[in-house]
């Protein structure tokens, strides 16, 4: 298990768990919630913020707010 | 009858509420709190009927003061803004994700209507979607398309509004919102866990997918605009255009609205009888008006850009990719374009903070924003290097003067920066900053959307800020037109008498000579005299001291009211260069040496020498503390930069 921040550009992750926080009911709400696939898209410079996809839209988030999320990786890419 | 709008950011909301509304709207806020509220109004089959936007939010749950108000009216039918019926914006192209919303809200029985609005785009990503299965999800709401960009739908909402009933028996998707889930954190995560499962179960029966496989590909524009680096080339290309634009083309009406009132000032004084009234109307209050709006049409460009690049889709990737760098300084990417604008003028700057949801944040970049060098600031400059600093060259090729410019420029520009890095450490906020924030899918700006934009900008800048605007000016025009006792007059006639014995001099010089008279012993002129030893530090005398007062007007007014005091014609710069350059001390040394000049330009470097800025930050903060407090740290920094400078350089 990894932290999303840590997934590479076009690979699909399954959620698995999100650490508590303050963000945990907003990163939820904002889609994000266990068991379900996310895919990373791409990365500001520095590898922060990052965007990825989910629910059918792409979302932006700090590269401490996707270390929150912890993600099993799945085999699938996308061209990049 | 109240109609509310409700739904998600970026879902086109404030399409349907400009298609709704046009021109009738209001900007104020919601009673009792400083959120701004948006009402506009329109009738149909003869009744009138009140629009209520309000703001934008992903979930009932809140995350900001702003956002908490869509529960808190929406939850409570006694509430004065509760709404007979709600529209809630969904963008088909979403689904999933706006129905969280949507859901909520119809299970706090709200009358509602959903504007499944964007359509259009979900038919292009080849979504379809099922209405009679959505209308079983949701029976008690009516459910209508609308393409609010392509201005369709009006009539369909206007029926839908007048076909409108109460809702009788409870009926929920979920089940009550829990009350007390808005201070928890576990209520909120189980309340969107379960909503999504619900959602998730029932969306393949509503959102048909013709894509063949779910392939996810990165929009080509997205590969450019975010690019490590093409994407900061093309945002500094983009800047670089709108700051064109403001510069050359601006400045073209900026001069006809400030000629116009010169005139109309002049011929007033001429037509009415003379009196205080007069001068009151002439000097005073006409004036005042010119000054507010000569802003306008830097304000208009301003938004006119910012708006294109928000419709399009665009901004959110420059927040995106600045954020990073932006962040260590209590700035979010949010703040970038509302600094940069400043280099223009601080007003559309502070206006252009409207974005940062994060109230620290916005705080934080609304009080440095004037100390990027600001246009207003230019003629000082120029009038005080060209006194001041040589016209050598370093190295054959670097002008000095152009470097003492530049170096003006980055002090003002590495101020803001090192102040929001203090600020951020000061000011104390219950709300931790986040972005998690939506990149909507790029589209053609919609010109209607930017010019109401545009003009809901430039109201409120002439409505809002322009009352304390006038205000002052009418203020600082009495505090240099009247002095006590008949000082005044007895200065006049010392001129006057001059001018009789000495037939050489002409009409215009004399009338320069009371100008400057008159000034010198009104109060603004007495003002200067007492502050003189609290600027002899710095290196000023009197003199200077009453061009730094009346210069709070506005920066440029410093060169106008030196050219009186000094008994020069307005608009006679070489004149007055020359005759700045010869003014000497008591002592016999020059008044404008290199350290004094260089003093007072980082003087106006630092201090807040603009009524207007005042003004827009009382509006856009919502009290007089932020202002106040705004222009007692700038006042700070700039007494201390320029007696620093001052005893370094003498």
């Amino acid at each position: 298990m990894v932290d999303l921040s840590m997934i590479q550009n076009g690979k699909k992750v399954r959620i698995e768990r999100i650490q508590s926080s303050f963000l945990r009911p907003k990163l939820m709400e904002m889609g994000i919630l266990e068991g379900d696939c996310v895919q990373v898209l791409f990365k500001a410079p520095f590898g922060d913020p990052i965007a990825i996809h989910v629910k059918g839209y792409t979302l932006s988030l700090r590269k401490d707010e996707a270390a929150l999320v912890k993600v099993f990786e799945e085999d699938h890419t996308i061209g990049n | 009858m109240k109609v509310g709008l409700v739904g998600n950011p970026n879902t086109g909301k404030s399409s349907i509420f400009n298609l709704l509304t046009g021109l009738r709207q209001q900007v104020g806020n919601f009673p009792g709190i400083t959120v701004e509220r948006k009402v506009g109004s329109f009738s149909a089959d003869s009744k009138d009927f009140k629009l209520i936007d309000f703001p934008g939010t992903y979930s009932i749950f809140p995350r900001s003061k702003d956002e908490k108000v869509v529960y808190d009216v929406l939850s409570n039918p006694e509430h004065s803004e509760f709404p007979d019926v709600c529209i809630v914006v969904v963008d088909a192209s979403n689904l999933e994700r706006n129905l969280l919303l949507f859901s909520q809200v119809y299970d706090l029985q709200v009358p509602l209507i959903m504007a499944l609005n964007m359509t259009d785009v979900a038919r292009k990503n080849k979504k379809e979607i099922q209405r009679e299965a959505l209308q079983k999800m949701f029976p008690s709401a009516q459910i209508i398309e609308t393409n609010a960009r392509a201005g369709l739908g009006k009539d369909r909402l206007i029926e839908a509004i007048l076909n409108s009933k109460e809702r009788k028996d409870p009926d929920y998707f979920l089940g009550p919102i829990p009350e007390e889930g808005i201070n928890d954190a576990l209520i909120q995560e189980a309340e969107a866990s379960a909503r999504y499962e619900k959602i998730q179960k029932l969306i393949d029966k509503v959102l048909v997918r013709k894509l063949e496989s779910e392939e996810i590909t990165i929009s080509k524009w997205d590969r450019i605009l975010v690019h490590p680096l093409w994407g900061y080339f093309i945002f500094a290309a983009i800047l670089m255009v709108v700051f064109q634009f403001i510069f050359s083309f601006a400045t073209l009406p900026m001069d006809i609205i400030d000629g116009a009132f010169v005139k109309l000032g002049s011929w007033l004084q001429e037509v009415l009888p003379t009196g205080v009234f007069t001068d009151l109307l002439s000097q005073g209050i006409v004036p005042g008006i010119g000054g507010v709006l000569v802003f306008i049409p830097q304000i208009a460009f301003l938004f006119f850009f910012i708006a294109i690049l928000e419709e399009s889709g665009y901004l959110a990737r420059v927040v995106f990719i600045m954020d990073r760098l932006m962040r260590p300084l209590g700035l979010n990417g949010k703040s970038v374009v509302p600094l940069l604008s400043s280099v223009a003028c601080a007003i559309p700057g502070v206006m252009a903070t409207r974005t940062i949801s994060d109230w620290k944040e916005r705080m934080i970049t609304i009080l440095v924003a004037p100390l990027m060098s600001c246009s207003a600031r230019i003629p000082v400059y120029t009038i005080l290097i060209s006194l001041v600093i040589p016209d050598h060259y370093v190295f054959g090729v670097l002008n000095v003067q152009g470097l003492v410019l530049f170096g003006l420029y980055a002090l003002g520009l590495v101020s803001a920066l090192l102040v929001a890095l203090i600020l951020k450490k000061l000011i104390k906020s219950k709300d931790k900053g986040f972005l998690l924030m939506e990149l909507p899918q790029y589209q053609r700006p919609k010109w209607g959307n930017v010019g109401l934009t545009v003009w809901e900008k430039v109201r409120v800048f002439v409505w809002d800020a322009g009352k304390i605007i006038l205000a002052l000016s009418v203020i600082l025009w009495a505090l240099a037109s009247y002095g006590p006792g008949n000082e005044m007059e007895k200065a006049v006639k010392i001129v006057e008498h001059q001018f009789e014995n000495n037939t050489n001099l002409d009409q215009e010089e004399k009338e320069n000579q009371i100008a400057s008279v008159k000034l010198e012993n009104s109060y603004m002129g007495i003002l200067g005299k007492t502050i003189e030893p609290v600027i002899a530090p710095l290196g000023y005398d009197w003199k200077i001291g009453i061009s730094l007062i009346s210069s709070f007007a506005a920066r440029e007014v410093f060169v106008g009211s030196l050219a009186t005091i000094y008994a020069v014609h307005a608009d006679d710069n070489e004149k007055l260069l020359d005759r700045l350059s010869q003014e000497k001390r008591s002592d016999g040394s020059l008044v404008y040496n290199l350290a004094s000049g260089t003093s007072l330009m980082v003087f106006y470097v630092y201090a807040m020498q603009c009524m207007a800025t005042f003004a827009i930050v009382k509006r856009e903060t919502k009290s007089w503390r932020w202002p106040l407090f705004q222009m007692a740290f700038m006042g700070i920094l700039a007494y201390l930069g320029a007696f620093i400078t001052y005893q370094i350089l003498s």
